[in-house]
């Protein structure tokens, strides 16, 4: 499905290396299988060379890793992004949260990632080998022949609702530029809010019970770098191990959406790591819809420094009592 | 009729709180019907706690032979003991235990020289077995004290290491603190150095150390210098627990638990763990 | 062994549920399978395994102990314990059946936890077998029989029919509750089953895979190795791997006041956590590295030090599936134990 190819980024990564531009390269690692890659940190050539892949399941932001590896490594990082996730790049970067002097970002065109779950869904378990070319070749350990998937049919649900092809942070592209979307992201964030308050007050109580309070949300989110969360501190009173009844359960999502409202780039990442498949990115979405409507479209991470809506005080801003009436004529 | 949880407390009562040191109160504790909670070794812990704030364990600084009640020497350090430091007699709390490998001051200790050497609250976890000592006093040889503090306002169990300890015949203490001060005139000096000036002889003696992790990291170093070896040497681990019985999984060092299989580890068993402690 | 077709499955359940609950794999509004109530219309899963263990009904993510009422200077303690009832757990695979072992050596060790105990006590397994495993699956790596769930009772399900076997009294129990819906059966069919499914088990891609690097005593061979710090690089510190596992079972302690009381309870946590170690004047596992290490060792080398050489890990592959980064005991075993060979 990528119309980059993994060698293509290998030579960079490869002459970057060679020309002392960077020391260290933040990639992707092969797994036991095609489609369990792990983001890592190489070192050398031979590193690299031995256990870099590039394919159709390589979907982890790497900007949040930066913050960790700039302190830690001497010299420039090469860091790949793909365009969704140089909004949280960015975004970090309006932050503070990491030496920009310390990366060399190479940005890479991303023709939606696919998910495995969906992969399975066609071909069925006991996977035996994934080939991503142009289609997604897929053998597993109970059928003779491959499957060929059109990875357009599996794509990860945040790339389904994908808002840009267009790299809005690097010091180099690779491949083609391409554009800020037209999505259909808050279609679903409308569905919600057409919603009676009790259906979707069921609907969250439904997806919210299934969590484990594993808090890879939260550990995952480019939004989420506090060095101490208040949820995993013991002396907050609210801290990450478990709901005490089924009010705090709720608390633990919502809260953490507040926190991040305004800086959330929808990244999607919440959604795609949780384990128990809750929608987490709706609850973010409804706060980007939101503000959008009522303080004119803002994306956060489009532009180095610019300032959320929510804690930019404007003549223009509304009053509290025309909330309503503001979207009511937008909508 | 439910099985018997040791994860459900009884009552305790706070009968006697006395300020020992600025940050150190050591509290006397019976249940509400004047008895003591239950039986205890020399070593062992118990969880404490009042509820809503929290619970920690705290090692046992009453002797066995006290039938009467038990105390714990508590420093001010957490949520726990910071509320219990505001707490007056008569409050009650709740106690469960005894947790832990005591000192195995009967099966091991019986028949020898005892060197206790201790820095800070490290006193507490040593008073039990100190007293346990002095209270079978024939059972063991000549017995050596060490202490140190900050300042001599921080000895924690001063009065009763002058009036009992230091009149007892056959144990000799030694204290010693940081600085200098007006109204000290004893030795002045860290304990780690303290003990190799004493100059102890290793002759069918056991050393039981307790105190802060540098004092202890710097007495093993002068007591091998002495001609210690690690199997006439006790001390013991302090990690974060929660369950006291080897069960919640925190407290762990390798394969040994510190609430199960310690507090209380010889040097070599020590030495053969993980360095992670 | 007795056998009934599989149009009366449902009046199996619903037998069963006359005399107690029932659970099963079910799927839910996510499309996945989970452990729920069976009442009318629930239907058995077809997926391999459940996302959440089945370690939940015996040791539930959050679980009240007991509850204190205070007044002035005293606390009343209320014992919240209530006598448990029978209950079936329908479905469980051999690799999850062989987790409440590894738990019962925990929480039914003396002191027993009597949480867990009278929940263990009153739970009938109805063992599942596999006939269609997963690439992440390992469980023979541990010496586990995929094909021979054992349980209280063990259950082979084909195309039309389900066979079922009584392992204890507990499980004669539940064919007694059914046994008007089952006929007598001979072994042919499910030994066939059982053949084919071992041959599968064969092709998996990690049959290979082998514990003979770790086990007790391996502290100080494994403790230092320099790969923990790849290994956990990019480790995110959050516990999925420890919550769908089925065999982790640390947890806290913490008191909850609802303003009218204060309720004990106990919840799962996790050695991956950066606060499981922190007490107020430091931490003993300071870095991800070392909480990453502590999980993994206590698997392969301080769990089967304690427990006669048996290993924390049953291979039922949920964190190779759920891991955010994809890092998981597998890759730690490949990586560790490989390189000592």
């Amino acid at each position: 499905m990528q119309k980059i190819t993994k060698n293509q980024l290998l030579d960079k990564a490869a002459e970057l290396l060679d020309n002392g531009t960077v020391t260290a390269v933040l990639g992707w690692q092969k797994g036991e299988f095609d489609y369990d890659v792990t983001p890592a940190l190489f070192e050398n050539k031979e590193e690299l060379f031995a256990n870099f892949v590039w394919n159709d399941f390589c979907g982890a932001n790497f900007s949040k890793y930066l913050i960790k590896h700039t302190r830690k490594v001497e010299g420039k990082i090469l860091v790949f992004l793909k365009p969704c996730d140089t909004y949280s790049f960015n975004q970090l970067l309006t932050e503070h949260r990491f030496d920009r002097e310390k990366v060399y970002a190479v940005g890479i065109p991303c023709e939606g990632m696919a998910d495995i779950d969906k992969v399975k869904a066609i071909v069925g378990d006991g996977i035996s080998s994934i080939d991503c070319g142009e289609k997604i070749k897929v053998t597993t350990i109970y059928a003779d022949a491959a499957v060929e998937i059109d990875g357009k049919d599996v794509l990860e649900g945040r790339c389904e609702s994908c808002k840009s092809k267009k790299h809005v942070a690097y010091d180099e592209l690779l491949g083609e530029e391409g554009d800020v979307l037209d999505s259909n992201r808050f279609d679903e964030v409308a569905r919600l809010e057409a919603m009676t308050p009790d259906e979707r007050f069921a609907f969250w109580q439904n997806e919210l019970s299934r969590c484990i309070r594993c808090n890879a949300c939260r550990d995952v989110c480019p939004a989420c770098t506090c060095e101490k969360c208040v949820f995993g501190n013991p002396k907050s009173g609210v801290e990450n191990k478990s709901p005490a009844n089924s009010f705090e359960e709720k608390m633990f999502h919502i809260i953490r959406a507040f926190h991040v409202a305004g800086r959330c780039t929808d990244c999607g990442e919440c959604s795609r790591v949780c384990p128990q498949n809750i929608p987490l990115h709706l609850l973010n979405r409804k706060f980007i819809k939101d503000m959008n409507e009522c303080y004119g479209e803002y994306q956060a991470g489009a532009e180095v420094g610019s300032r959320a809506p929510l804690v930019n005080y404007t003549t223009e801003d509304l009053e509290p009592g025309e909330v309503f009436d503001r979207r009511d004529t937008d909508a | 009729m439910m099985m018997e949880e040791t994860l459900i407390p009884k009552i305790g009562v706070i009968t006697d709180v006395r300020q020992d040191t600025p940050d150190i109160k050591t509290f006397r504790v019976v249940t509400p019907e004047g008895k003591k909670a239950f039986d205890h070794r020399p070593g062992q812990c118990a969880m404490l706690s009042i509820p809503g704030v929290g619970e920690a364990m705290f090692s046992i600084t009453s002797s066995p032979t006290n039938t009467e009640f038990m105390e714990f020497s508590i420093k001010k350090c957490g949520c726990v003991t910071e509320w219990l430091h505001q707490a007056e007699v008569g409050q009650q709390i709740t106690i469960r235990g005894p947790y832990g490998n005591p000192f195995p001051v009967d099966e091991v200790f019986a028949g020898h020289n005892m060197l206790f050497v201790a820095g800070g609250v490290g006193l507490a976890p040593l008073r039990s077995v100190i007293n346990y000592c002095r209270h079978y006093r024939d059972r063991y040889g000549k017995i050596d004290i060490v202490y140190g503090s900050r300042s001599k306002d921080d000895l924690l169990d001063y009065k009763e290491i002058i009036d009992e300890w230091m009149t007892d015949a056959g144990v000799n203490v030694h204290l010693t603190i940081d600085r200098e001060q007006e109204d000290w005139d004893g030795h002045v000096g860290f304990v780690p150095n303290y003990v190799k000036e004493l100059n102890f002889d290793t002759e069918n003696k056991i050393a039981v150390l307790c105190g802060p992790p540098i004092m202890i990291k710097f007495t093993l170093e002068g007591l091998k210098a002495l001609g210690f070896k690690e199997t006439q040497v006790y001390t013991t681990l302090e990690l974060r627990m929660k369950c006291g019985v080897g069960k919640c999984g925190r407290c762990n060092v390798g394969s040994k638990y510190v609430c199960k299989d310690g507090p209380v580890f010889r040097l070599d068993q020590l030495d053969a763990l993980p360095d992670e402690y | 062994m007795r056998k009934c077709s599989l149009d009366k499955l449902q009046s199996v359940f619903a037998a069963v549920n006359e005399k107690m609950p029932i659970y099963l794999p079910a799927n839910g509004s996510d499309g996945k399978a989970v452990y729920t109530k069976w009442a009318e219309g629930v239907e058995l899963s077809d997926s391999l395994n459940t996302v959440r263990s089945p370690k939940d009904f015996f040791f539930p993510q959050t679980e009240n102990m007991m509850e204190f009422k205070t007044e002035g200077k005293t606390i009343e303690i209320i014992d919240v314990r209530d006598e448990k009832e029978d209950f079936v757990i329908f479905g469980v695979r051999a690799c999850d059946v062989k987790s409440f072992e590894i738990l019962d050596r925990v929480f039914l060790t003396d002191p027993v936890d009597s949480f867990y105990a009278s929940r263990r006590e009153h739970g009938i397994i109805v063992a599942m077998a596999c006939t269609k495993p997963s690439e992440t699956c390992f469980c023979q790596t541990f010496g586990i029989d995929a094909t021979e769930p054992m349980g209280d009772v063990s259950a082979w399900k084909t195309d039309k029919e389900i066979f079922f076997k009584a392992n204890t009294e507990k499980g004669e129990a539940f064919m007694k509750a059914i046994e008007a819906l089952t006929e007598d059966a001979d072994t042919k069919e499910v030994e066939a089953q059982k053949e084919a499914t071992k041959k599968i088990l064969k092709k998996l891609p990690l049959a290979e895979l082998d514990t003979k690097a770790f086990g007790g005593g391996k502290t100080s061979e494994f403790f230092n190795h320099p790969a923990w710090a790849e290994l956990s690089e990019s480790c995110l510190g959050c516990g999925t791997c420890t919550f769908v596992c089925p065999t982790c079972q640390c947890y806290d302690i913490k008191d909850f006041n609802t303003g009218k009381g204060v309720i004990r309870f106990r919840c799962w946590d996790s050695c991956m956590y950066s606060d499981f170690t922190r007490m107020a004047h430091g931490n003993n596992r300071n870095s991800q590295k070392e909480r990453f290490r502590q999980r993994f060792m206590h698997k392969l080398v301080y769990y089967p030090e304690n427990n006669e050489g048996i290993f924390g890990c049953v291979g039922c592959g949920r964190c190779l599936s759920k891991c955010p980064i994809s890092m998981n005991i597998v890759k730690v075993m490949k990586k560790i134990g490989g390189e000592t060979k």
